[in-house]
């Protein structure tokens, strides 16, 4: 995958569009008649993460499969705030069984497709982390080793959300949750636990998995289109901020996805075939801290009223993680 | 009623659901005042022609630049570029060289010929404006713009004010000058040259004019006493200046002191090297901080090797020598005396200590009220004198060619305004602008790349020294095409598509009018993302009526 560098001073290259470049390096979103996969009249919360980066893959991905492109979705936020009966916003063909088996539909789908001669058509399923690291795992690791040709894409806003804001296996440590409350002598979610799906995928040694998150959409888009080049099973992790369940403001979404990124604790990379391909640099390298106090889920670790020395060990040990990703990927720190 | 099994309501579409009343505020699109038009003392709407000037619409911007003052290429060769000091762009890497562009244009409109936009309908109105400087020329051009018909006369024998007989040929060639002149007299504006004026009244009633315009500027060098033996050459700054201007090279020796910290100072100090002086030495009351001449030009002026003596006072030249008091500046930051003498050799000392009025025509003007030696003016540059405007370094002002220029337009509105109100009885009072320009922390600047400014390419300054050549070069097309495009736009919609992308509501639509986007409020949530993701600050939340 290569990027064009462009040499344009005003924006660089990380606004959405822009009138000084050319239509081909504007992003899908900038053009005016993109898919628009998930229309207005949502019922997401104010700022969500997710119904913007369903949109941003969903467009690029029609956009590269020339509007061939059928999806499945787990049971999720996103599916049940898209779709209240009898209400759709979808715009693409969208299909919806259970909670734990988008994964094992997308399979079969495909391979309809391919035996009925419409191997044209290209197939995404799409969850959120709760359908994809705990209630879904056991169909998309059977997906990923068998190869289905299907492109999985996992938005991860770090817990269960819908019903209620309860601990995933992708909720991060610390994190307060329904389910890890900030009381006790370890408050919320506890170190040393979760699964790291991007690397569990890898395992699978299956032909792509990336990150990506609602603030590069440039990387964003790049990475969704060179998935639908590829054939086989393929996977995408989406950071996507959920102002409701992180105790954010919604017009701070894609700012906390940027810091993310930023302090090391969500690495953008892609891997083809269970070797790292390439990561996105840092640029301008923040203390967690900075990202962690934009959300009320992480308030107990600034507390007035808190253990000094017990919040500054836990932040020690958020940092830690960071610092370790920023190792495990080496990747370049980039002044501002 | 044909459904499958359990289903009993037809599809729809989730647009019927109205999610915008949810909201509590809503985004808006403004046009927000961007620092740099703020600042320009000639009022121009820099981020305005810098806009035009990014995609390389060069004539675009221009025309957008002249709209307010017709020296672009002056301009871009002597304004101190306020601009540029305001510019928000600083407290990313540095500030956009606006000035720099500004003369790119300049220069490439007199290489293309472009011409003024054209006069419009006339209005019969006659105006007389005396002296054809800065102030005088920017104030005819409006006017005539507006349809009146405009006479400039002029004392000296050229038009140009200080920019000819002021500024040396090493910041501005005389062919730009004279190219900029020519093209604004092309207008229609009829110039009487060795026409002084020595009795306004009369003139104005003999010439049937309704209004005049005062803008002599402040030709006379300021004296200070300073007790001389016959010997001693003392010269004085302006004349100095205008001889060399004329193409003279007067001997002022081997060592020159220059009495005086402003702009003309250093100019001479910088003049005098050009002519043969191995030392140039600057003679000043008070310090650094309080010399009132421009950090640019004493910047170039130390680079050339003019040196520079604080807190000191002349107090006598006897032949070759001068004899200096050392000052020290009181708790109210006032030099004194300290009554410690030294003495230095100079072979001329050339005196820069300000410039008077020359009060000669005002003194026919009964009633008209002057106070420290300049004319007083209200708000529309009108005296006291009805229908006589003045406006200039003859008005309270700070004197630079920019800012001549500012008041030549605010005159020349002035007037325009005051023949309007002539007979109608609603006077139109225009209110000073209180707006406030965008400030760095409205801007989300991730999305702007680090991109340092293109120094323009200086001469040597060892080869600067040895002649009268142009000191500070020009940009091409393509650094001036870099550097415009280094402008953040401030709270000014540049067209990035952000506010279309991060809309996690599809609630912003693109429209072919007004500022090409539009927020549809049947579907906004009011969430702000794309009021934080603008980079330019072009869209603020409101809050919804209860």
């Amino acid at each position: 995958m290569t990027i064009q560098e462009v040499k344009f001073y005003q924006v660089g290259s990380r606004a959405v569009g822009n009138r000084l470049l050319s239509e081909d390096l504007r992003t899908e979103q900038a053009n005016e008649n993109r898919t628009n996969a998930l229309n207005s009249g949502h019922r997401a919360c104010q700022g969500c993460g997710e119904a913007l980066a369903a949109r941003y893959v969903l467009d690029t991905a029609m956009d590269a499969a020339d509007g061939q492109l059928a999806v499945v979705n787990a049971t999720g936020c996103l599916e049940v705030f898209s779709t209240p009966y009898p209400e759709s916003s979808w715009q693409v063909p969208w299909l919806h069984s259970l909670f734990a088996n988008a994964a094992s539909v997308a399979s079969g789908l495909a391979a309809g497709l391919r035996t009925s001669g419409r191997g044209d058509v290209r197939v995404l399923a799409q969850g959120g982390d709760g359908g994809t690291v705990d209630i879904g795992l056991a169909c998309l690791s059977g997906m990923f080793e068998r190869n289905d040709d299907v492109f999985y894409v996992c938005y991860d806003n770090e817990a269960y959300m819908n019903t209620g804001v309860q601990r995933s296996g992708a909720t991060p440590p610390a994190a307060r949750t329904a389910t890890t409350e900030a009381v006790g002598p370890e408050p919320g979610n506890r170190f040393g636990i979760g699964k790291d799906l991007p690397r569990i995928a890898m395992a699978h040694e299956i032909p792509y998995v990336a990150t990506a998150t609602v603030a590069e959409l440039h990387d964003l888009e790049a990475k969704v289109r060179h998935a639908m080049s590829l054939r086989g099973a393929r996977y995408l992790h989406v950071l996507v901020p959920c102002p409701l369940g992180w105790g954010s403001a919604p017009a701070d979404t894609v700012r906390i996805a940027r810091l993310a990124q930023r302090s090391g604790l969500f690495p953008l990379f892609e891997a083809e075939h269970g070797t790292v391909t390439s990561v996105v640099p840092i640029r301008g390298r923040v203390p967690v801290e900075e990202y962690l106090r934009l959300q009320r889920r992480y308030a107990h670790l600034f507390a007035a009223a808190g253990d000094a020395d017990r919040q500054a060990a836990t932040l020690r040990a958020v940092q830690a993680i960071a610092d370790r990703n920023i190792a495990r990927y080496a990747i370049p720190v980039e002044e501002l | 009623m044909n459904k499958p099994f359990a289903i009993t309501l037809d599809v729809k579409s989730s647009l019927a659901n109205h999610t915008g009343t949810w909201r509590s505020e809503r985004p808006v699109y403004v046009d927000g005042l961007p620092p740099c038009t703020h600042a320009c003392p000639a009022g121009e709407q820099v981020q305005a022609w810098l806009y035009a000037a990014e995609d390389g619409s060069y004539e675009q911007a221009w025309r957008r630049l002249v709209n307010d003052n017709p020296f672009p290429a002056v301009m871009g060769r002597v304004c101190y570029h306020p601009c540029e000091t305001a510019c928000n762009r600083a407290d990313l890497d540095t500030a956009v060289g606006i000035n720099s562009v500004e003369r790119f244009l300049g220069d490439e409109a007199i290489r293309q010929g472009w011409r003024l936009p054209q006069p419009g309908a006339a209005t019969g109105r006659r105006i007389l404006v005396v002296g054809a400087g800065p102030c005088g020329l920017a104030a005819a051009y409006r006017l005539r713009r507006l349809g009146h018909a405009v006479t400039i006369r002029e004392a000296g024998s050229t038009a140009g004010g200080m920019m000819r007989h002021g500024i040396p040929t090493f910041r501005l060639p005389r062919d730009v000058l004279d190219a900029e002149i020519n093209r604004l007299l092309e207008l229609g504006i009829t110039l009487e040259l060795g026409a002084r004026v020595d009795n306004l009244a009369e003139e104005m009633r003999a010439g049937e004019f309704d209004a005049a315009l005062l803008a002599m500027g402040a030709p006379l060098s300021k004296r200070a006493y300073i007790p001389a033996a016959q010997s001693a050459r003392i010269i004085d700054a302006l004349g100095l200046l205008a001889d060399v201007a004329a193409g003279e090279r007067p001997q002022l020796g081997r060592t020159v002191a220059v009495y005086g910290g402003g702009n003309t100072a250093m100019d001479v100090a910088r003049t005098a090297r050009r002519l043969g002086a191995e030392e140039a030495l600057i003679v000043y009351r008070r310090t650094r901080a309080q010399m009132p001449a421009n950090d640019i030009e004493v910047e170039e002026a130390e680079a050339e090797g003019v040196r520079m003596t604080w807190l000191s006072t002349i107090a006598g030249v006897v032949g070759d020598t001068l004899t200096i008091e050392k000052m020290r500046l009181d708790d109210d930051g006032k030099p004194q005396p300290t009554g410690e003498f030294e003495e230095l050799h100079a072979d001329s000392v050339v005196l820069a200590l300000g410039q008077d009025v020359d009060r000669g025509v005002l003194a026919t003007l009964p009633g008209i009220a002057i106070t420290d030696g300049v004319v007083e003016v209200g708000a529309e540059m009108m005296t006291s004198v009805a229908g006589v405007f003045a406006a200039g370094d003859l008005a309270p002002s700070v004197r630079s060619v920019t800012v001549a220029i500012g008041q030549g337009n605010a005159a020349a509105r002035g007037i325009d305004g005051w023949l309007r109100s002539i007979g109608s009885s609603a006077p139109k009072p225009t209110a000073p602008s209180s707006a406030v320009p965008v400030a760095f922390g409205q801007l989300n600047p991730w999305y702007f790349s680090d991109a340092p400014h293109v120094v323009r390419p200086r001469l040597d300054t060892a080869r600067r020294t040895d002649d009268f050549a142009e000191v500070v070069g020009g940009l091409d097309a393509d650094t001036a095409l870099y550097e415009a495009r280094r402008c953040m736009s401030c709270g000014n919609c540049f067209g990035c598509d952000n506010c279309f992308g991060v809309c996690p509501d599809n609630a912003i639509h693109k429209v072919a009018e007004g500022h090409g986007y539009a927020v549809d409020y049947d579907y906004c949530k009011g969430c702000g993302l794309c009021a934080s993701e603008c980079p330019c600050g072009a869209i603020v939340m409101e809050p919804e009526e209860t």
